[in-house]
């Protein structure tokens, strides 16, 4: 009986985040485009533009090339999506403990974060278009270089949980706070403060990468290859894509704020449990959007797409050593507090 | 053989239609992994047979005609072309309509080079700067529709002189949207120039060598980014540039060397903004003649008459935006021109694609196409379709053919 009622608990669950994810990241895209037009002086389309898109998109065939493979290039919309939303399974949303928390830590939720990229892959060499293909090689080199920068940010503060003393630090759980209250800043002294602030600049940086927005939308570079991946996708599945970008938008801007940005209102203002949840819920929304300005819109208004090769030297290069510099303070910072000996 | 057939370089198709390029024109790409090993492209999908068309007319029905040629240049064509008939004609333009010539077409240079920058940002994939560059231009056309009517076919140079003219009233609103230039210098230098990523993408991408630039009879700024001085304002002054006081703008003016690559054509672009306002300048304040004596002749029937009296040939020279444009036309006491022929800027530079494209990547194409600014409206003039057929002149049939053309025209 207990088994079943788990079982059904994790089924709406899955919906209900599902369901969120998709609402909310469509939102997220819509208030990007907001943000960008006020930045570039124009008024931009309304917020609910992205949902018309994406009605719009469903409503229409989905055209498939002749020299495509039909069943790759069929499914890696869908496996696109459901990664997606995977993945924000595994993501305290505000205080709320994620749905598959007990089962799962950060390392899988990384693995689960290159799935949607991999299905893109997938699907672009599947279409047989020559602009998909170029896109799909960028794919994966563009893949490649933000990985590094991305485990070194997720490693280190894991890492100085555990050394803190805290049991399960590679649970987003812990990380987030959720679970014990202590976050990362409560833990770090000042050296890792410092380095904390420099892994949360290498974070700001991923983020573009991984959602493939300018600067580093090479994958996709509208004027030198049409919209490069997604080039031969038409209505339902490049619908899919289109919300599997929003709830990959959520999944990401949801890590960030756990990782970095772990606070909860209901830590500080006393309130019953019911209001908690919502205020919680309300700020947590409210801080993903403060990160989206920063690191989605902010970035992609200041700056010309780069080039392939550009990608590869600064996430490889640039935001490694600072990684690795704040790996260095962090770790400085453990043995300075003692908690390394102990 | 497989071993073969995977080090094959691949070919890309970019064109007719492509987001990167703003008209229609076919390139091929032999690529070898992100970079280009060779480089082909068709020109001749938007060709509208204005030549014909201006074959059948006369020449003050033609002058409306060359407002059309190109959506940008708006004066350019049409004063290229009257300038032409003018010689022929042997028609004296009044010293006033060249002063006001010339203001237009410096105003129009000012807006052709802000469309530019924005299309080169926007390739460049920075739509920021590409929103702030066309907001800024805007101002350039409202100039332009208070003086002429017009946004876009300002329909104001006629044979023998100009339509409207610049009174003294309007003087001040030009004035004002000058010195809103003038002030946006350094914005747009320190947006356009010293940009951290647009350095990365623009410097040292798309090399065309001064040697190679001579060589490929590249113009305007292209052949100036270049290190050639090239410019007709300069060298054979028409208008009202011979009494003016400027100096040719060179890569130099501003960095110490000249590379020739895209960032140097930025420069020479972004820096004959404020070189067109000190000439608009220098033109307001110089403006001979009284006020309405701006036609050779007003009557239209007078007009006629001259140019169907007039026999001869000439070669209308004058520097577009984009370079030297230059129209030829014969006539033969008739009504129409026997004949006319355009050679607009885009013509002479954009064999350099050829040169500047090759060994480059492939995320640069946008940037280095664009950088010539090209404007296939302008050049197509020739586009041979024949049924079931994919002939190609030789070299030798093209030679012919003009010999015998050129024959014909005596």
């Amino acid at each position: 009986m207990t088994i079943i009622s788990a079982g059904a608990g994790v089924i709406a669950g899955t919906v209900a985040v599902a369901v969120f994810g998709m609402v909310l990241g469509l939102l997220l895209l819509g208030i990007d485009r907001k943000f960008a037009a006020h930045m570039q002086a124009r008024v931009g389309p309304p917020i609910r533009q992205p949902f018309i898109d994406v009605l719009k998109l469903l409503a229409k065939d989905s055209v498939v090339p002749e020299n495509a493979i039909k069943s790759v290039f069929n499914a890696a919309p869908v496996i696109a999506l459901a990664s997606a939303i995977t993945v924000l399974l595994y993501i305290p949303i505000g205080s709320i403990a994620p749905v598959f928390g007990n089962y799962g830590d950060i390392i899988l939720v990384m693995y689960l974060l290159t799935v949607p990229a991999l299905a893109m892959v997938a699907g672009g060499f599947a279409s047989g278009s020559p602009y998909a293909s170029v896109g799909a090689q960028r794919e994966m080199v563009t893949m490649i270089a933000y990985e590094f920068p991305l485990a070194v940010v997720i490693i280190a503060v894991a890492w100085r949980l555990s050394v803190a003393g805290i049991s399960d630090p590679f649970s987003l759980a812990t990380i987030s706070g959720v679970a014990t209250g202590v976050t990362i800043w409560s833990v770090a002294g000042p050296l890792g403060i410092i380095g904390c602030i420099l892994l949360l600049i290498v974070l700001a940086w991923v983020t573009p990468a991984e959602l493939s927005r300018v600067p580093c939308d090479t994958p996709e570079a509208e004027t030198e290859l049409c919209g490069g991946l997604v080039v031969e996708y038409s209505g339902r599945n490049l619908a899919m894509f289109y919300i599997a970008g929003g709830v990959k938008t959520v999944a990401m801007l949801a890590l960030s704020v756990a990782v970095f940005l772990p606070w909860n209102l209901s830590w500080f203002v006393a309130m019953s449990p019911e209001a908690g949840l919502i205020a919680d819920l309300a700020f947590f929304v409210l801080k993903m959007v403060a990160v989206l300005f920063v690191s989605v819109s902010l970035i992609r208004v200041s700056m010309a797409r780069f080039r392939i090769n550009h990608v590869v030297t600064i996430y490889w290069g640039y935001l490694a050593l600072i990684g690795v510099l704040a790996l260095i303070l962090i770790g400085a910072d453990a043995i300075l507090t003692g908690g390394i000996f102990v | 053989m497989s071993d073969n057939k995977k080090n094959a370089p691949y070919k890309i198709p970019i064109g007719p239609i492509h987001p990167a390029l703003k008209e229609p024109i076919l390139f091929t790409f032999k690529m070898n992994g992100e970079v280009i090993e060779e480089v082909d492209f068709s020109p001749g999908k938007v060709h509208r047979g204005i030549e014909w068309m201006g074959m059948r007319r006369n020449p003050v029905q033609i002058v409306h005609l060359t407002d059309r040629i190109c959506g940008i240049c708006g004066v350019t064509h049409t004063f290229a072309f009257s300038r032409a008939v003018e010689q022929v004609a042997g028609i004296r333009v009044p010293e006033r309509a060249q002063y006001i010539r010339t203001i237009m077409a410096e105003l129009e240079r000012i807006q052709s080079h802000l469309l530019w920058a924005g299309v080169a940002a926007h390739e460049l994939g920075f739509d920021t700067l590409f929103n702030l560059a066309w907001r800024v231009r805007e101002e350039s056309l409202d100039v332009i529709e208070y003086i002429t009517g017009n946004r876009i076919n300002y329909g104001i140079i006629q044979i023998g002189g100009v339509r409207r003219d610049i009174v003294k009233e309007q003087i001040p609103r030009i004035e004002e949207a000058l010195s809103y230039y003038e002030g946006l210098v350094d914005k747009m230098l320190k947006l356009f120039l010293h940009d951290k990523t647009i350095n990365m993408r623009c410097r040292g991408s798309g090399i065309l060598t001064k040697k190679a630039a001579l060589e490929l009879c590249t113009v305007g700024p292209t052949a100036r980014a270049s290190g050639l001085k090239f410019d007709v304002r300069i060298d054979s002054p028409y208008g009202a540039y011979g009494d003016i006081d400027f100096d040719m703008v060179l890569p130099e003016c501003y960095l110490s060397e000249t590379n020739g690559d895209v960032y140097d054509r930025i420069v020479v672009r972004i820096l004959e903004i404020p070189q067109s306002v000190s000439i608009i300048r220098q033109c307001l304040k110089n403006m001979p003649g009284e006020e309405g004596d701006i036609l050779w002749e007003p009557k239209m029937p007078k007009l006629l008459s001259a140019c169907k009296k007039a026999g001869g040939e000439a070669v209308g020279r004058v520097e577009a935006p984009r370079g030297e444009c230059i129209h030829y036309v014969r006539m033969k006491k008739a009504d129409a021109p026997y004949m006319w022929k355009v050679k607009a800027s885009t013509y002479s530079n954009q064999l350099a694609w050829l040169e500047i494209l090759k060994g480059e990547q492939i995320a640069d194409i946008p940037i280095i196409v664009a950088s010539i600014d090209p404007c296939m409206s302008c050049t197509d003039r020739v586009s041979v379709i024949r049924k079931n057929s994919s002939e190609i002149f030789t070299k030798e049939q093209l030679h012919r053919m003009s010999v015998e053309k050129t024959r014909g025209l005596n």
